[in-house]
């Protein structure tokens, strides 16, 4: 893969996603949430999606918009269920969209492993529960694990703080979250930064997605979102 | 904390924070639980880790001090303390699931207490068909913490009790609570009672055979079981 490129317009750097792809979304509710990228990937009209994400859409703005659109054929996250998540209950009720619920490190691991090369991996987590049914059990050393499997992506899109010209990322405070193992774990990884700095201009020490994980870059204008939700 | 009542929440949460080891990572749920940081003073030195991608997490920020892009796991603005530190979802939960956190409280809709389902924790799915699931970072809480304290009403709005010999929910883990702190008693689940019960540490404003009356599952006083080792 070539070095990543940098694109002057959301919508260019969406270009290409095809009818059918797994989409990683980053974000924890609005913290992280490339709402720019999201925007361009409704207008750009791929349909059919799977979305892996922490959440499945606050409010009526980025994951929920896409919802909303009626792009997606399938959400694959942790927490659905949320005061203001009323896009999709009200999907999720009429039968209009697939529910995989996913417990949260499992989404982390399970991207994590696909990103590392990792083909599958015991987990502790979920065991004698209903999320770990149907799933191959291992007792190890004592202790009881559910086999679980990795989540790639065709494509990922997240949010960072400031990208250098060769892709290495920088993150802010919680927003981090999901971005770091979604950059990883998807064929093509997309990010919107708030500032695309000089390379050399960012601390090697302090890179925390390094380049190789970057396909795509674009620089948004700041992020104008609230906690509340309202953009 | 003596009472001769039974306590509300916030002082349930006071309870709770007197019994956090001092200097321990400690996970608080979301909901009833947050409660209990307004109880940890810095002279404890309890460091607090939100499953989004912080240790030494602070209070809730306010005013000025509000950044979209630092939120708890409730998406509800916090501030930094010294020393805190940044990390990314995946390493977040191993460290959970690593074993390195020392407790974390949860709430409960239900937490069995008899026989081989004694610590059993239900609280993501009622079951209910029309129930949206929602497990968030709970059955990897639930198995990850060295300790799982419970935060609850021992009854239901409906008055149906809470601590049960078996859960009739969805499980979030099997044998994963150690103690359940509730406005009425406070239960340990991580020593064996003779009958395959619970101990009760204390209790708010009711005596233990009146409580005894109100549960189905076999409780023991806390002060007779270490008289009889």
């Amino acid at each position: 893969m070539a070095k990543a490129r940098t694109f002057d317009t959301v919508d260019e750097a969406v270009a290409g996603i095809e009818d059918g792809s797994t989409v990683l979304v980053g974000g924890f509710g609005f913290a992280g949430m490339p709402f720019d990228l999201i925007d361009a990937l409704i207008r750009q009209g791929a349909k059919d999606l799977t979305v892996v994400s922490n959440n499945a859409g606050n409010g009526e703005v980025g994951l929920a918009a896409l919802l909303q659109a009626g792009r997606v054929r399938k959400v694959v996250c942790s927490f659905p269920r949320q005061s203001d998540s009323y896009v999709f209950d009200d999907l999720y009720r009429a039968g209009r969209i697939e529910l995989e619920v996913v417990p949260q490190g499992n989404l982390a691991e399970r991207m994590r492993a696909a990103g590392a090369g990792i083909g599958a991996f015991f987990c502790p987590t979920a065991v004698g529960t209903p999320l770990a049914e149907g799933k191959e059990l291992r007792t190890i050393e004592g202790r009881d694990y559910v086999l679980e499997y990795p989540i790639k992506g065709d494509y990922a899109l997240i949010s960072a703080h400031a990208a250098d010209g060769v892709g290495n990322l920088v993150y802010r405070k919680t927003a981090r979250n999901f971005g770091p193992v979604m950059a990883t774990a998807a064929a093509t990884t997309i990010v919107q930064v708030d500032r695309v700095v000089e390379t050399g201009s960012l601390d090697p020490e302090a890179v925390v997605t390094p380049s190789i994980y970057v396909d795509r870059i674009v620089q948004v204008r700041a992020r104008q979102y609230t906690v509340e939700g309202a953009r | 904390m003596a009472s001769d009542k039974p306590l509300d929440m916030d002082e349930l949460a006071a309870v709770i924070a007197r019994d956090i080891p001092e200097g321990s990572f400690v996970n608080l749920g979301i909901g009833q639980p947050t409660k209990i940081a307004d109880h940890l003073t810095p002279e404890m030195g309890v460091v607090l880790h939100t499953e989004n991608g912080m240790l030494g997490m602070g209070r809730a920020a306010v005013g000025e001090e509000i950044d979209p892009d630092l939120t708890n796991a409730g998406k509800v603005p916090v501030i930094e303390t010294p020393g805190c530190a940044y990390f990314h979802h995946a390493d977040s939960f191993a460290m959970m699931r690593g074993g390195h956190l020392d407790v974390c409280v949860l709430g409960a809709f239900q937490v069995a207490g008899s026989g081989v389902h004694r610590g059993d924790l239900a609280n993501w799915h009622t079951g209910r068909p029309d129930d949206i699931p929602a497990v968030g970072g709970a059955m990897d809480l639930a198995i990850g913490a060295k300790q799982v304290f419970v935060m609850m009403s021992l009854f239901a709005k409906n008055g149906a009790p809470k601590l049960v010999p078996e859960c009739t929910y969805p499980l979030t883990g099997v044998g994963c609570v150690s103690r359940v702190y509730t406005d009425l008693a406070v239960f340990d689940l991580a020593d064996a009672s003779s009958d395959g019960g619970v101990v009760v540490r204390e209790t708010f404003g009711i005596d233990l055979d009146d409580l005894q009356t109100r549960l189905e599952v076999p409780l023991t006083p806390a002060g007779t079981l270490a008289a009889a080792r």
